[in-house]
């Protein structure tokens, strides 16, 4: 059984679509807003920005996070910046320009009608964002200044210092603690949604685990919004704050929401490589590094021991700058990436194992003076010294690629709705609008058009056409569902065995990592599918979680994501197997041209794979929504 | 390396709570102070006993939730740096460390390092924003912000809401935390409009919270992990002081709760 994929894509030339699609989409008479309950899973851009925006739209919403605040979601993390086609720079930009570069940059596997809205109301993110207070990089002159980011070649980063991230979540957790406030919004802090309930093929509400007593409860809805974010935390070494998981957006899969593309993760260039065994995460280096850094290692194996500053110029090999010359250290993550592993799997690698490749401000420190590097880069510079205990004023940063984003994820259709009726998804958690890989700064970019623009408009279609019905917890399915939780709670806690969760989660990370990583090849993707069950079976009948359900459980919190994981990285690595072509960040081994390069095949692969669940044990369902390219020619990317 | 560990074991808010001895050995001095504490803790559950409960999600510095008193020291002995962020290389061989949670009446422990901190939450609900409903707005360069202004409302809004300053404080206050939201929204034009409500109805909060006066000390300053300065309170001071005398916003902030 296949599901038909709707992407309901409006018709209509491409920049008219949004506009035409909000005059058409029903509205819910304003006085009846408020009748309707609106569930958001996730308060980072994307549940912040949806849940407050819905408020003040007279929905009754409840949000829900496993942090202690809803200020603490992940995308505080976020250093570099967001994009938005407002050529304040004069530099050619525009909407058109930002929706060809992130198809281009997704390697044509993006939903032409998605992106061009979303390069749209990017513009609207950040005159929202101004008028928060987002305290962004000014010039002299008083206006907002930009950057270029990762591949582009325009100047439409906008920014604040290095925690645009920090900085555009407090804008939007502001707005939702007013709502809050207001009595719009119930904020539910530290709450993990452990299921999703599905009457007569609607969403309608969620199981949550109050983490500090264990409660299980049920809440009802007429909609369910999920924002929870990416599932890199599967390669268990990733950026991605500790708490990043699959499971809400899993647990929806299991319940009938197709999965897309989840093969397709990001692997960013400029990580701090691994210290040892002990590593619990990996810390980023804004790629805007990039922009004055020059990256490189010896020419030679025998340099790699000696200090950077021994190795004469000649003896440097600037490996981007010479690989791709237009684009130098600007080339696109995935490039950059596998660029890196090359030369470490060349023997060529610096530091601890030879997992690593300088990144290096020498000229740009002589070009612009120290002052300038660090007014730019200044607290990048201090979190690198603090973790590594090296001076990157003074010696080259090490840098080696890491986990970073995760373009697959709920299939949704145009108004961000997920195969189940009701069920929508927004952020990083929707597979929705990055195709194969994500350009740098588009992710806020993206979380935001979701939570403030898009969905705002979107849910009310749904809802117009829903009654309001009275339903409550005690309804069959949500009894069933609260049971459902607590058997598999009292499940884990009665395994009893000797093994950690984190030490289990970390061996996935590793199969994972050396067979579905920054590339692919069918042998290994088959020994993982070998693997990673074997792994699962260790997990169910040899983890260790002391304690019990009815308290503040750290062990038992982690430990229901890896059994998530464990079941979700199987899917990953279907996924990879049956995509038998490179493109973006997906690099299967087979499939590159004489030269290394990417080889994409249009003619088989043009599609979104979306997975449906099809029952324990059986092999999942793959659903093929088509990619219709009416507004840009399918090149193929070089950036030689 | 080894150390030896004091740690604050509280089962539970109404639990009592003691501190209980860990001998931690074979530490790389490359750990974090977090990571020091995932080794012990996966060692604790192997053996059976229940590991130490501590908020934590970033380990970048960046999202607030680490904190714990390192020593005595919020976030430990380093200057601008979160427990998440402090390396064991900060420590030597054979170190007695002593670690608790935030101690404050207005942050109630949850178990052993967790506290509540829900208190910071509530006190931004009271006035922390600026009211701006999403497609409000006019275009971003509509009104010009002097650099300087723009830099300052940043170094303020620096804030990462990890609580360091009211475990520093002797009262306990949250004067740098609630005088960061205020500094950051009242350097910048949007802010203007609700200025003076804002700094009532904050400081308002602050005190409902069983929050402590603040009397000047500078702690908060010197254990800030992002280096918030105290002028940020003699500014919340200023607001608070002119809008109090400007009793008409006073009864409608304060009659609104
Ligand atoms: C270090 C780093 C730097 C980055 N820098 C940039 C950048 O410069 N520019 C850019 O555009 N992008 C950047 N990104 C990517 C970007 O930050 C993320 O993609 C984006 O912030 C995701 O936002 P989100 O709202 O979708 O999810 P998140 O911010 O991850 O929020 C997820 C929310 O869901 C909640 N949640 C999750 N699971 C559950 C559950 N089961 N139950 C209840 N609640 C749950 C969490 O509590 C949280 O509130 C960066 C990412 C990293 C890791
Ligand atoms: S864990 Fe985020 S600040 Fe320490």
């Amino acid at each position: 059984m296949t599901t038909k994929l709707d992407a309901r894509i409006p018709a209509g030339p491409l920049a008219e679509k949004w506009d035409k699609h909000r005059f058409e989409m029903k509205l819910v008479n304003p006085a009846n807003k408020r009748k309707y309950h609106v569930i958001v899973v996730g308060s980072g851009l994307a549940g912040a920005s949806a849940a407050a925006s819905l408020s003040e739209l007279g929905y009754r919403v409840s949000c829900f996070c496993f942090q202690d605040s809803p200020r603490r979601a992940h995308s505080i993390a976020a250093q570099g910046g967001i994009n938005a086609a407002k050529n304040y720079q004069n530099d050619g930009d525009s909407e058109w320009r930002l929706f060809y570069d992130t198809i281009k940059g997704g390697d044509f596997r993006a939903r032409e009608a998605n992106v061009y809205r979303l390069a749209q109301v990017s513009v609207n993110i950040i005159d929202q964002c101004v008028a928060q207070g987002v305290p962004f990089a000014r010039e002299y002159g008083g206006l907002l200044a930009n950057r270029s980011f990762g591949g582009a070649q325009v100047s439409r980063t906008f920014y604040a210092r290095g925690q645009t991230g920090q900085q555009l979540l407090l804008g939007a957790y502001q707005a939702l603690e007013k709502e809050i406030a207001r009595g719009g919004v119930t904020m539910h802090s530290r709450h993990e949604m452990l299921d999703i309930v599905v009457i007569d093929g609607r969403a309608r509400g969620i199981i949550t685990r109050d983490l500090v007593t264990g409660a299980v409860e049920a809440h009802v809805a007429d909609s369910v919004v999920l924002g929870t974010g990416g599932y890199g935390n599967v390669y268990y070494l990733s950026t991605n704050a500790k708490g990043c998981n699959v499971t809400a957006t899993y647990r929806a899969y299991k319940k009938g929401a197709a999965f897309a593309d989840p093969c397709f993760t990001q692997i960013h260039p400029t990580c701090i490589p691994v210290a040892g065994e002990h590593q619990s995460k990996l810390t980023l280096m804004s790629e805007s590094l990039r922009n004055d850094g020059r990256v490189w290692v010896p020419k030679k194996k025998e340099d790699c021991g000696k200090k950077p500053g021994e190795i004469a110029e000649g003896d440097r090999d600037y490996y981007l700058e010479r690989k791709y010359p237009s684009f130098g250290n600007l080339s696109p993550r995935d490039i950059a990436s596998r660029a890196a592993k090359e030369v470490c799997d060349e023997g060529r690698g610096v530091g601890p194992g030879g997992r690593g490749v300088y990144l290096d401000f020498a000229d740009a420190i002589k070009r612009l003076g120290e002052h300038t590097i660090r007014e730019r880069y200044g607290n990048l510079f201090e979190m690198y010294e603090r973790i590594t205990d090296e001076d990157p004023y003074k010696q080259p940063m090490r840098i080696y690629p890491a986990v970073h984003y995760t373009m697959g994820g709920l299939w949704v259709d145009y108004n961000l709705m997920s195969t189940i009726p009701g069920l929508h998804v927004i952020g990083e958690a929707n597979f929705s609008d990055h195709g194969a890989n994500r350009l740098g700064a588009s992710a806020l970019m993206q979380g935001l058009a979701d939570g403030y623009f898009v969905l705002p408009s979107t849910i009310g279609d749904y809802l117009a056409g829903v009654k309001v019905d009275g339903l409550t917890a005690e309804h069959a399915a949500f009894r069933e569902a609260v049971d459902g939780v607590n058997a598999r709670t009292a499940r884990l806690l009665g395994i009893k065995g000797t093994r950690t969760a984190d030490s289990i989660h970390r061996e996935l990370g590793h199969i994972m990592w050396e067979k579905c990583g920054m590339s692919r090849n069918a042998a290994g993707l088959k020994e993982a599918l070998v693997a990673i069950p074997k792994l699962r079976e260790e997990f169910w009948s040899n983890v260790c979680i002391p304690g019990t359900g009815a308290e503040l459980n750290q062990s038992l919190e982690k430990a229901g994501r890896v059994a998530d994981f464990l079941e979700f990285a199987e899917l990953m690595c279907t996924d990879a197997l049956q995509r038998e072509e490179s493109c973006g960040a997906h690099f299967r081994e087979e499939y590159q041209t004489k030269d290394g390069e990417a080889l994409r095949d249009d003619e088989h692969f043009a599609y979104v794979s979306a997975w449906e669940y099809a029952g324990e044990g059986m092999p999942p369902v793959l659903n093929k929504e088509t990619l219709e390219f009416e507004n840009v020619h399918l090149s193929t990317r070089s950036y030689k | 390396m080894k150390v030896v560990l004091h740690v604050w074991r509280q089962a539970s808010a109404s639990a009592a709570g003691k501190l209980v001895d860990y001998q931690a050995d074979d530490i790389s001095p490359d750990m974090s102070f977090l990571e020091m504490l995932d080794v012990l803790n996966e060692r604790l559950i192997v053996r059976g006993e229940d590991p130490i409960a501590f908020d934590h999600d970033c380990r970048e510095g960046i999202c607030g939730s680490c904190g714990m008193m390192i020593n005595g020291a919020a976030h430990g002995p380093m200057k601008l740096t979160t427990a998440c962020q402090l390396h064991m290389r900060s420590f030597s061989d054979g170190d007695e460390i002593w670690i608790e949670p935030w101690r404050a009446k207005a942050f109630p422990v949850i178990k052993d390092l967790v506290v509540d901190r829900g208190a910071f939450d509530r006190i931004i609900q009271a006035g922390g924003f600026v009211s701006a409903p999403t497609g409000s707005a006019q275009d971003g360069n509509a009104i010009p912000i002097p650099k300087q202004a723009a830099d300052d409302a940043m170094d303020a809004a620096a804030c990462i809401g990890c609580g360091a300053c009211v475990a520093a404080c002797p009262n306990a206050s949250a004067s740098l935390f609630t005088a960061a939201k205020i500094s950051h929204l009242g350097e910048l034009p949007q802010g203007q409009p609700e200025r003076m409500k804002r700094a009532l109805a904050m400081v308002h909060q602050m005190d409902l919270e069983t929050f402590g006066g603040c009397t000047l000390f500078g702690e908060c300053q010197e254990a800030c992990p992002k280096g918030i300065s105290i002028d940020t309170i003699a500014q919340m001071n200023r607001d608070y002081i002119f809008a109090a005398a400007t009793e008409r916003e006073a009864t409608d902030v304060l009659g609104s709760g």
